[in-house]
This record gives C-alpha cells, structure tokens and sequence, in this order.
C-alpha cells in the first residue's frame, strides 16, 4: 500500500465572505498578496519535507488555476523543487492538465528533468483541467478531450520513442522530437490518473492500464466506477486488483474529536463535501464544448428543473444521501449550481450557516473523517475494505487551519493513524501500483472478472451506527 | 409558425455537400435570399421570416455542427465555412445570391465576400461578428451560461415580443440545442475570439458589393463600433442604425428590420 499526503496549498487571506459570494475562482486578484503567498508556498514545502521525515510513502501535487483554492499554479515548479530536497518519496504528480499546457513537448522535457533530479522518484499523472482552467489558460475546451488525447500520446512518445522524429496531429505538430531530458525510469515513470468519476475516463485508464485516482468521491459512486474500470480492463484481457485504484481522503486528527471536529467543518470552505460547489460558478465550471454529450444531457436537465433553483444556490451537495444511486458526483455538483444562471444573489450568512449545518451529514458521507486516532481508524479501515484502494492518500490542512493544528494534523496520523492504516492493508491485500504493475493480473478466457469494491462493509457499518442510536 | 391549414410555412430538405448532409430549412416563394444563423444555432421561423417568405423564398442552412446538420470535422474555422457554403452554393447553382447573415452568420457571409463577392448580388450583414470593434469587445458570451447570454442579446426582453419564442422556449431539449451550437461555436472562433484580424484587408475586394449594415445602438454582444470598421473597408456598404435595440433587431424592431430589408432587397 503507498500512503501520501495531499494538500490544496490554500491561499489563506481571503475571507469567506468573498468565497460564498463569488465561488473560490474569480474571485479579484486584488485579495491575493505575493509576500504572504510566498512564506505560505514555502510553509508547504516544508510540509512535503515532513512528511517524508514522518514516513509518508508519497507527496502528492496538484495544480489549478486562478484561485485561492490552490496555490500551484504551475506544481511542477514545486515538484522539481522537492525532486532535490527530499531522498525517498515519490513525488506524484494528479496531475498534469494536458489540455491546457500548450506545448506537451516541453512538459516531457520538464517531467523528464525532475525524474532525473530526483533520481526517479517521479509519478506522472494528467487531467483534463476543471472548466475553469480552460478559461485560465484560453483553452480551446470543445477540443478538450482531443487535446488531452494528442498531448498524452506526444509526452509518451517524446519518452518512448527514439529521436529525432515527426510527430503530425491535429493540434500539436513537432517536425523535430529528440529530447536529452529523458526520465531515469524507463520505459517511462509510473502514470496515475485522478478524477471525479467521469465514466469516460474510467473506461481510458482501464485501457492504458493506469490506475484511477478517486478524488474524495463518495463512496457508492465510486465503487460503481470500480466496476466500470473492472470490465473496460476485462475486454483487455486484465483483472483489476488494488493497485489500479487509489483513494484521496479528508482526514483530520487531533487530541480530541471536539477539537479535530472543530477544525474540519471550516474545511468545507476550502476543499471536500460542499467546498467542491464553492470551487467555480457554472459559467466557469461548464465550458462550451468540455461536457460529454452524456453529461451536457444530465445538465440540461438538471438546469431547467425548477426544483433544483430552490434554496442557497450553493447548498445541497454535502449530504451524501441527495445522490441516488446512478448519480455521479459531477451530477450532484451541477445539481448545486443550477440555481447560479439566474443571477440570484447570495446570501453570505445564511449560506455560511447552512455550509456548516451540513457538516453532519459531510461527516456522515465521509467525505470528512475527523477525530482522534481512535475515532478515525475504524472508519478508514470501512473506506478501506469498501474502496480496496492501492494508493491511500491523506488530503489535510485545508482551510483557516492553524499552522501548529497542520503539523500536529500531521504528526499524529503519521504516528498513530499510518501504522493501523498499514496494518489494514496488509491484512486486506492492498498491493499498491509500485509493488504489483497494474493491468498484470491475466484473465483467463471465460472467467468472470472480480469486483475490487464493495459496499458491503458500509451497509454494515451504517446498520451498526443505527443499532448505536 | 403554422399556416390557417395547419402546415407550416416551411420545410427541411437535406443537400449532400461534401460528404454532410446539410439540413436546409426552406419556405416563401420567389426569388431565393440565403439566411446565415448566429452563434446559438438557428432561433426558429419568426414573424420576420413569415413577411419575408411572401416574396422570396428563404434558404437557412442548419451550420455543420450546429445540432440539426452533422459536424464537418474539417470546418475548423469561419473561412472554412465560408468555403464550405460556397461550394454549396456552386453545387446548387444559386450563386449570385441575395443574402443575409446574423452576427457569426454575419461572420460567414463576410468571409464569403472576402474569398468571392461575385457569390452575392446583395448582402445584408446584421450586427456581424468577425471584425475587432475599434472602441469596446465582443462580448466573451462564452462566460455566461445559455439562459443569460441569450438575455444579454436584447435590449429590452420584457419589450421584445417574440423573445420566449427564441429557439422553441426553454427546456431540456432547447438547452442541449443551445450547448451543441455553442460548443460549435467554440470550435470555429474561441481564439482570436469571434474575429478574424485579416478580415479588413480581405474585404478590400468588395468595393461595388451592394451592402446593408444593420446595428441596433445598445447592442451588448458587437459593440457598434464594429459597424464603423466594416462600414470603412466595404466601400459600398450603408449603415442603418436602430435605436433602443440590441443585438437583434428583427425581433427587437422587427417593422424597421423588415422596411430597411425589403427596400434594400427590392
């Protein structure tokens, strides 16, 4: 099992006022200042460098754009600075937006370089950018999906292939590719997909073999995706086991679960539950052209139901319960923000307090786990057993959250949460995508594929915790 | 819009062109005049269609891309679909035209001129898209949602009587109609946005094109500064300005829209 530790690298000095108003993209630059930026960019390196200190197996980036939501901006900046500073953990990249980088060329060479600085600690990773970006970086997003495909296929080969060669596309074209900045591991380093359950890229990954990185989703929806992969990889001829999926969690430890509670509800400004629907209005968020024909269906119905314009346009997602079964979480989040179009104001109080009247239902989702080391640990071994997951990741420290609170954060799940957390994956076979290459496990003609997920064990936990009551 | 009989004034065939199967919808008789749509697809037979219809029959193809014809996925740009109509119209043998085109429809009838201004006999360009305005942008619709871009097309929706008309009204399936064109709208002009920066100079050729402008002053979506622009480069074109109105004045002010129409037509 590989554990990492994630977080968004926030900008903390924007209040959220200006966050429940405008969404978290948008928002002026104006409220943005360089010098604190810059002490809270370094606080986060230093993070990375804790937790390897603290045993964590992996450090993981991301990147958005325009917005005080994350600061990486450009993650492979931070990446190439960690590649020197720190000895053993991967620095995983969820990753890359390939739509939006322009000159796929170039992030081959700079990927290239930070895997040999790092002496090939590098695990790649691409999205297709959230519809935001595509506006922060004028991106074309009804070619999005074509992008994302031509630009995967010209880092792979700028990789794989020897130069110098041609490569002709659509949207890119290099008459001349023989890069010198080639990763050290070969034939290239280890490719991690993350997501929110697009079906569409579920079935991609099951096809190229890259583990599925699920981005604190909630639980059914993703083991239904589970399934999807399972029988994408099974018309490849594979069977999927743990090390094609992994799994980003909200976890939150203190001494007390008063205390880690307290912490984590204002996290939901700043990250998982109900923050997803802060992260961009629907003009931003659904671009012409970057939706599924499937998805702009849903959408359009989803938009043109008056129901869904009822109440604080942003409340809603948090409860795990609003989604039925065939819902994605993509689905709920439209559901969110349909009621935005109008131009309805928003009322900052009210929607600040029904946002934290929703913690309850957010913790009961899971979507946030919170507690002491106690508390927490049998609910992530219920995710674990649920998810099967190969890669586990600890998404934490978002929101107004002290800096002493982050490494306490830190601390105490590295020394008393990581070691139960192994435990369980050992004992449930977790293999992660480092120990088992995925897309290995050969399926004989004529067997039924296995299902990696179940949700069983969360049938039984709920079942308990109503028998509790 | 139906007739007393129960029919409706128009009908759609469907003309091969270049491997698409191009969706035209056609109605009215006499001689014909091409109408290029805008950027959210084809709004539907309005009342300026019906008075039109009674001495010109209309030809509206449905843009490749635009819901109701096939994507082309070679049309990757105006100029393409420019060069995509003319053949359509060598093909059809109904060049020279009359024609009318509607902001990015407006865009393409351009284009058409700049490339062969021998296609029209005379062109009717209303609040066209595809020049840079000099003073103020075109407005970056792409950032608002369908409903609220649609809005900003008007002056004045409470005062614009066929305004919940647009399109069929607003539903699920209007909704999925208004995505898909402007996806395609996307993919044809999403950088430089909605212009061309050669356009100018191609227009040089159209000195003695017959050309009727028509802009309303409060138009939001192509500011009128543009008109000045096309004004200067189309040595024969006039400008005709509506007051009170956006960015669309034949449903905005359909009475003067029809008057300056059928004057310059006739």
């Amino acid at each position: 099992m590989h554990l990492m530790y994630f977080t968004e690298r926030p900008y903390r000095y924007v209040s959220n006022d200006e966050v429940i108003k405008t969404g978290f993209f948008g928002i002026e630059n104006k409220y943005f200042d360089s010098v604190k930026g810059g002490q809270l960019l370094n606080e986060y390196l230093d993070e990375k460098i804790l937790a390897e200190e603290l045993g964590f197996d992996g450090v993981m980036l991301n990147e958005h754009h325009d917005t005080a939501f994350c600061m990486g901006s450009v993650m492979d900046v931070e990446a190439s600075i960690l590649a020197r500073i720190t000895k053993k953990v991967k620095i995983v990249l969820l990753g890359n937006p390939l739509p939006v980088v322009g000159n796929p060329l170039r992030l081959a060479e700079e990927l290239g370089m930070i895997d040999m600085i790092s002496g090939g600690r590098l695990v790649a990773g691409w999205v297709r950018g959230g519809g935001s970006e595509q506006f922060a970086s004028n991106a074309n997003p009804a070619f999005n999906r074509e992008y994302f495909n031509e630009a995967h296929e010209v880092v792979i080969q700028a990789w794989t292939k020897p130069g110098p060669f041609r490569y002709e596309g659509k949207h890119f074209h290099y008459r001349f590719i023989d890069p010198w900045c080639l990763p050290i591991q070969k034939p290239h380093p280890p490719i991690c997909i993350p997501g929110l359950l697009s079906p569409e890229t579920v079935v991609w990954c099951a096809k190229h073999r890259y583990p599925y990185v699920a981005l604190a989703t909630f639980l059914e929806p993703t083991v239904e995706l589970w399934d999807m992969y399972r029988d994408a990889a099974a018309e490849e001829g594979y069977q999927v086991g743990p090390e094609n999926f992994g799994y980003l969690q909200k976890v939150y430890v203190a001494e007390t679960d008063e205390k880690a509670r307290e912490i984590a509800k204002w996290d939901m400004f700043g990250g998982a539950g109900i923050g997803y629907s802060l992260f961009g209005q629907p003009q931003w968020m659904f671009p012409p052209g970057y939706n599924s024909k499937d998805a702009t269906r849903r959408m359009a119905r989803q938009f043109t139901d008056p129901e869904s314009t009822q109440g604080s346009p942003w409340a809603g997602l948090a409860d795990g319960s609003t989604l039925s079964k065939t819902e994605s979480v993509s689905d709920a989040q439209i559901k969110t923000r349909s009621a935005i179009w109008q131009d309805k104001p928003v009322d900052v109080e009210q929607t600040r307090r029904q946002i934290l009247e929703a913690f309850p239902a957010v913790e009961r989702a899971m979507q946030v786990i919170c507690g002491t080391p106690k508390t927490v640990i049998p609910k992530l071994r219920t995710v674990l057993e649920v998810l099967r997951p190969g890669i586990f990741a600890f998404w934490q420290n978002d929101g107004p959250i002290s800096k002493e609170d982050r490494l306490n954060n830190m601390r105490l799940i590295a020394t008393e949460v990581m070691p139960a957390v192994r435990e369980i994956g050992k004992e449930l076979g977790l293999t992660s995508p480092f120990e088992v290459t995925p897309g290995s496990r050969p399926l004989q003609k004529g067997m039924k594929s296995q299902s990696v997920g179940s949700l069983e064990p969360l049938r039984a936990m709920r079942e308990q915790a109503a028998a509790n009551l | 819009m139906a007739l007393g009989n129960g029919s409706r004034e128009w009908k759609e065939e469907t003309v091969h062109v270049d491997g698409t199967d191009l969706v035209v919808v056609k109605g009215g008789t006499g001689d014909p005049l091409l109408v290029l749509h805008e950027e959210l697809g084809w709004p539907g037979w309005l009342k300026w269609n019906s008075t039109l219809a009674r001495n010109r029959t209309l030809i509206i193809p449905q843009h490749p891309g635009f819901s109701r014809t096939e994507r082309a996925e070679w049309i990757s740009n105006i100029r393409d679909m420019a060069g995509f109509y003319a053949r359509y119209l060598l093909e059809q043998h109904l060049a020279p035209i009359d024609a009318i085109g509607f902001s990015l429809g407006g865009w393409v009838a351009a284009e058409m001129a700049a490339c062969n201004p021998a296609q029209f006999r005379k062109l009717v360009l209303v609040a066209p898209m595809g020049i840079r305005p000099r003073d103020g942008v075109i407005l970056d619709f792409f950032q608002h949602m369908a409903p609220k871009h649609l809005f900003t097309t008007v002056h004045d929706p409470d005062a614009t009587a066929e305004f919940d008309d647009l399109y069929g009204g607003q539903g699920p399936e209007q909704f999925e109609r208004l995505e898909e064109a402007r996806a395609q709208s996307a993919r044809l002009a999403w950088a430089p946005f909605m212009h061309n920066p050669s356009l100018p100079h191609l227009l040089g050729v159209t000195p003695s094109l017959p050309t009727l402008l028509i802009w309303g002053r409060e138009d939001q979506v192509v500011p009128l500064s543009a008109a000045e622009e096309y004004k200067r480069v189309m040595k024969s074109a006039r400008l005709s300005v509506f007051d009170n109105c956006g960015h669309r004045p034949e449903v905005e002010k359909p009475a003067d829209f029809l008057r300056e129409v059928e004057g310059f037509l006739s």
